[in-house]
């Protein structure tokens, strides 16, 4: 794989991984465990899912370090172990896509609010995900994926700790939006233009939106994104929201349901087009298909 | 009372040193406290959340409001007799065992402290003893739990099943919500209330409460 934005301003549609949680719980993750306790414990299991979504059709391959910040793994007494659970993570999915995917680097919310809305300092935050960062990057990620992210605050202070770790490392920031009578807004406000105008400003390269929508919507927020801005963009959408039946959690949006809805996110002109909550290997193949097939690996699924 | 419609201004705007002079200037102008948390503090507060509710005002000015209520309250809280405060009712509030999420219980504690109610908040990963034991002891009319996490709402079933092992069923009403949380599921596990967001929460607690 060439260098990260060479490739997404010369390349074709990129298409990223779906989810990790509900793929850790099959294999016996326990509510109240941090996922991330995966990355120390059982890495056999990262390696898995890595092997499967590449095998589907993934260019880009998320670590398991979503809640891998400092400040969020303190929350399980897990804070003095960051750097080896940021470097595991990193590791596993390497060992599994070698050179043959961008292993990208996730960096979810600390958890924490801050001043005056909460209590964390703008310097605590920071160096929470500098810490996350810099042993991402010191283990070989090739892309840093700020995601999941309500406060422009905090997602600036990530982006930040990133470029102050390596400015050779494309960073790429995603926004989680909620569809609102006014319009699309994250709970702290943010709506889609500010989103674009804060992240950019801040120093990433590549914007976004991920999780808390199905793709219909998420296709609505991809003409706004590109609307305001040419940078490249990233869509990593929920197979719908999530619902209880008879005790079982079930996502309704379908493979197929998602990846003909991907070929829209292709017309907005969305370069990486991935997963988020509910999604699976299925999925992945399906929007792969769908966006860039492949000659042998798509056969069947056309 | 121009006062008192300075402070619910200040507070809708989230000043909490204005709203902590207005109050104190209140209070030795002789307004009774119970009046100034009524017209002042709790008018202000309805606004602010009737401006969430319709997605006017965001979660960062509902939470710098809440703090300018609690600046206010703070100062009128050694003038309020028993009878005067919070005496609509006494709600247990938590995030249920396994989940940390607590932006949304916070607001409707928030919402609920606003409206008048006593708000025994619990905190998040609170187990089922934790939540019907603080019932116990608060003499809590309601309890309110919260997830975000479609794994951890099952622990919602656990607290209705101990009010009910306890005998408390009737006594202490139990109240759900949370993102994957829907009415149907409230009924399934024998919840009396569901709120599908921090207002409407507010609304179901007051109908609960009667």
């Amino acid at each position: 794989m060439g260098p990260f934005l060479e490739r997404l301003k010369d390349g074709p549609v990129l298409v990223a991984d779906g989810a990790m949680g509900s793929f850790l719980m099959k294999h016996g993750l326990e509510p109240g465990r941090a996922p991330e306790s995966f990355n120390l414990e059982r890495p056999e299991v990262l390696r898995e899912v890595a092997r499967l979504y590449l095998e589907a059709g993934a260019e880009v391959v998320q670590t398991n370090t979503f809640g891998g910040s400092a400040l969020k793994l303190a929350s399980y007494d897990l804070d003095d172990r960051t750097e080896e659970i940021n470097s595991a993570a990193v590791m596993a999915v390497r060992e599994t896509v070698g050179e043959g995917a961008y292993v990208s680097g996730s960096c979810g919310p600390c958890g924490r609010m801050l001043a005056p809305y909460g209590d964390a300092e703008p310097e605590e935050v920071r160096e929470s995900f500098r810490r996350q960062i810099g042993a991402m990057v010191d283990a070989g990620v090739d892309v840093v994926c700020v995601e999941t992210m309500t406060d422009l605050a905090e997602a600036t202070l990530a982006i930040e700790a990133a470029r102050e770790v390596s400015l050779d490392v494309p960073v790429m920031a995603t926004m989680t939006f909620d569809a609102t009578p006014q319009g699309f807004y994250t709970i702290m406000g943010v709506d889609v233009p500010s989103a674009a105008r804060g992240l950019l400003a801040a120093g990433a390269n590549v914007v976004g939106s991920n999780c808390g929508n199905g793709i219909e919507k998420m296709v609505s927020i991809a003409k706004e994104y590109r609307d305001c801005t040419d940078a490249p963009l990233i869509i990593q959408s929920n197979a719908g929201l999530p619902e209880m039946e008879g005790g079982e959690v079930v996502y309704r949006e379908t493979p197929e349901f998602m990846a003909e809805r991907a070929l829209q996110l292709l017309e907005v002109g969305v370069q990486i087009i991935g997963g988020c909550c509910g999604t699976t290997p299925e999925h992945i193949r399906a929007i792969r298909a769908a966006v860039r097939p492949r000659p042998q690996a798509d056969a069947a699924a056309a | 009372m121009e006062t008192l419609q300075k402070i619910a201004s200040e507070l809708e705007r989230g000043h909490d040193k204005e709203v902590r002079e207005l109050v104190k200037l209140a209070l030795d102008d002789s307004v009774p406290a119970a009046t100034i948390l009524e017209d002042g503090l709790i008018a202000g507060m309805q606004v602010v959340g009737e401006r969430f509710r319709a997605h006017e005002i965001f979660l960062p000015s509902v939470l710098l409001s809440a703090r300018a209520m609690n600046a206010g309250v703070e100062l009128l809280e050694p003038h309020l007799g028993k009878t005067d405060a919070r005496s609509r009712g006494t709600i247990v509030i938590g995030t249920v065992k396994g989940d940390l999420h607590d932006i949304g219980k916070n607001l409707v504690g928030i919402m609920l402290s606003g409206a008048g109610f006593e708000v025994v908040d619990l905190g998040k990963d609170v187990s089922p003893e934790a939540f019907v034991d603080a019932a116990s002891e608060s003499g809590a009319d309601v309890i309110g739990m919260s997830a975000l996490l479609t794994t951890t709402m099952p622990a919602m079933k656990d607290v209705v099943a101990l009010v009910e092992e306890r005998g408390m069923t009737g006594k202490v009403k139990t109240i759900v919500g949370g993102a994957p949380v829907t009415e149907d599921y409230a009924r399934e596990i024998g919840a009396d209330g569901y709120g599908f967001d921090a207002a409407n929460a507010v609304e179901c607690v007051r109908e609960l409460i009667g």
